[in-house]
């Protein structure tokens, strides 16, 4: 049977290949922490991890996910004791959020940026630091975290837990 | 969505096994796809998933070229770009465009294929002539800020939105294919793109049943390198106009020059007319208003577009008067403009 696995566990596809891994959350495993924004791939409220890589929910079937391991917002949190990961309590202390309805995709995002980040992985800004003094780290993690839009505009917020976090990880 | 006969293609299998037509699409990573799919600007019957062929998302190279997959990820592929001072201009281009969640999932051949965002393109309301072909295009006399003002007809003015297809282009880059028939073929990106004419929704020269196997892009230096997008804002928009230019500068004068445009034509824009002019001039200002005003000449615009060949313009001076001087101090100097020679 083909599977795909979420947040450790082997769940079945669903039987209409229509199903977008956003609709299969919601509609087929009732995990309704990733949200649906704009459902066009422009909002970034949907943005889970799918084998290390962060993307769109909604522009994805689900089974062209067969065997990837995805992880949404609900297994982020770790361990038995449900401990917060460092981004989300970085979010809860920078009040990284108003009516937070882009805040599980802005935290998978920023999850995976930490480790892009980690990796090195170039973005339009880091092209552009050594000639440009002036570009700093927030304005990289600006244009790494543009596809999470905001509505209530939190953004400064935003970049400011993410720095927190990398901080932290560098201690 | 309407519903759809899904088969999966691995690799192993010939393309005869599935049943290719008009009404059939290949789906690669699917981030336009779907979304076109959800409108029901696409409605096809049968979707062949590419998700299982791994040999596609291979990028190799020998003594003299590089070969990537069709199914190589744009993330994938800015890496790799961003590792080879020659592939500078693919880097940028590619980390330019989209956002890193649509990187991840876009791949090589689904980026060259990629439909137009032309509004009424995607709002089924409303005529076009791409999606519905002989309804009329609704762009011509209506909102057509971010249309083309080059190749463009009475039936269509919708641009080509991709960054990495620009880069490719002033590459040369080769799109390889195979059909079920066990046929290969090597197409030129630069001849790869059909303009729109009386026939928009027939958008390049592939057929039905041809599928895109990799690219191919000779290594050969490409000097200082810079792809120059200017849009509405800083990140994740589409360009307004974009620019990709190498350079090479001996002895004062232009020895190799790969140049190509963005957001401005009804596919990635090759500008013949303007590299005949700085084929071996002295790069000035006035050099460079006299390539842009060969290659206006064929340039028409539609009211809101009205801006874009003196941006275009201005990015052209912008670019080469960069890339130039920074040759000049720097003629070994082979890359991104940005990187410390």
């Amino acid at each position: 049977m083909a599977t795909l696995n979420l947040n450790g566990k082997d769940v079945s596809l669903p039987d209409d290949p229509r199903t977008t891994l956003l609709d299969f959350l919601h509609q087929h495993l009732s995990l309704f922490g990733t949200k649906k924004g704009c459902d066009h791939g422009q909002c970034g409220a949907c943005t889970v991890i799918a084998d290390g890589e962060r993307i769109n929910a909604c522009l994805v079937f689900a089974f062209q996910l067969e065997d990837a391991e995805v992880t949404t917002i609900e297994g982020i949190g770790n361990g038995a004791d449900e401990a917060l990961h460092p981004l989300q309590q970085a979010f809860i202390e920078r009040d990284a959020f108003q009516c937070g309805y882009c805040t599980s995709g802005q935290i998978c995002s920023g999850i995976s940026l930490l480790r892009e980040l980690s990796n090195e992985d170039p973005s339009a800004v880091t092209y552009s630091r050594s000639r440009n003094s002036t570009a700093s780290l927030k304005e990289d993690i600006s244009e790494r975290m543009s596809g999470n839009l905001c509505r209530c505009g939190a953004y400064p917020n935003i970049v400011d837990a993410i720095t927190d976090v990398i901080a932290l990880e560098k201690q | 969505m309407q519903p759809f006969n899904l088969h999966h293609y691995n690799g192993d299998t010939s393309l005869d096994n599935f049943p290719l037509s008009n009404t059939s699409r290949f789906l690669a990573g699917g981030t336009n796809l779907i979304d076109l799919m959800k409108l029901q600007v696409e409605t096809p019957e049968t979707l062949v998933s590419l998700a299982k062929w791994e040999k596609a998302n291979a990028i190799t190279e020998d003594d003299n070229h590089y070969y990537i997959g069709a199914m190589v990820s744009n993330s994938d592929l800015a890496k790799f770009a961003h590792t080879q001072p020659a592939l500078s201009i693919l880097a940028q281009a590619l980390l330019s465009g989209a956002t890193v969640q649509l990187r991840n999932r876009a791949t090589t051949a689904g980026n060259l294929l990629q439909r137009t965002r032309c509004y009424y393109f995607y709002d089924t309301t409303k005529a076009c002539n791409k999606r519905e072909p002989g309804t009329g295009c609704s762009a011509i006399n209506s909102m057509n800020r971010i249309h083309a003002i080059f190749g463009t007809s009475e039936h269509c003015i919708a641009t080509h939105p991709s960054d990495m297809a620009v880069a490719m282009m002033a590459l040369n880059a080769q799109v390889h294919t195979q059909q079920p028939n066990g046929n290969t073929r090597q197409i030129a990106l630069r001849d790869f793109y059909r303009e729109p004419g009386d026939t928009p929704h027939i958008e390049n020269h592939l057929e039905d049943d041809e599928l895109i196997t990799h690219i191919s892009i000779e290594k050969k230096a490409n000097g200082t390198q810079y792809y120059h997008k200017v849009r509405d804002r800083s990140s994740y928009a589409f360009a307004l106009v974009s620019v990709a230019a190498g350079l090479k500068i001996d002895d004062g004068r232009v020895k190799d020059l790969t140049l190509a445009f963005g957001g401005v034509g009804t596919k990635p824009w090759y500008p013949q007319k303007a590299i005949r002019v700085l084929e071996g001039a002295e790069i000035t200002p006035e050099v460079i208003s006299q390539a842009a005003e060969a290659e206006l000449s064929s340039a028409k615009t539609y009211g809101s577009n009205d801006f874009k060949p003196e941006l275009l313009r201005r990015t052209l001076e912008k670019v080469l008067l960069e890339i130039a001087e920074h040759q000049e101090k720097h003629p070994e100097h082979e890359g991104a403009l940005y990187d410390n020679a």
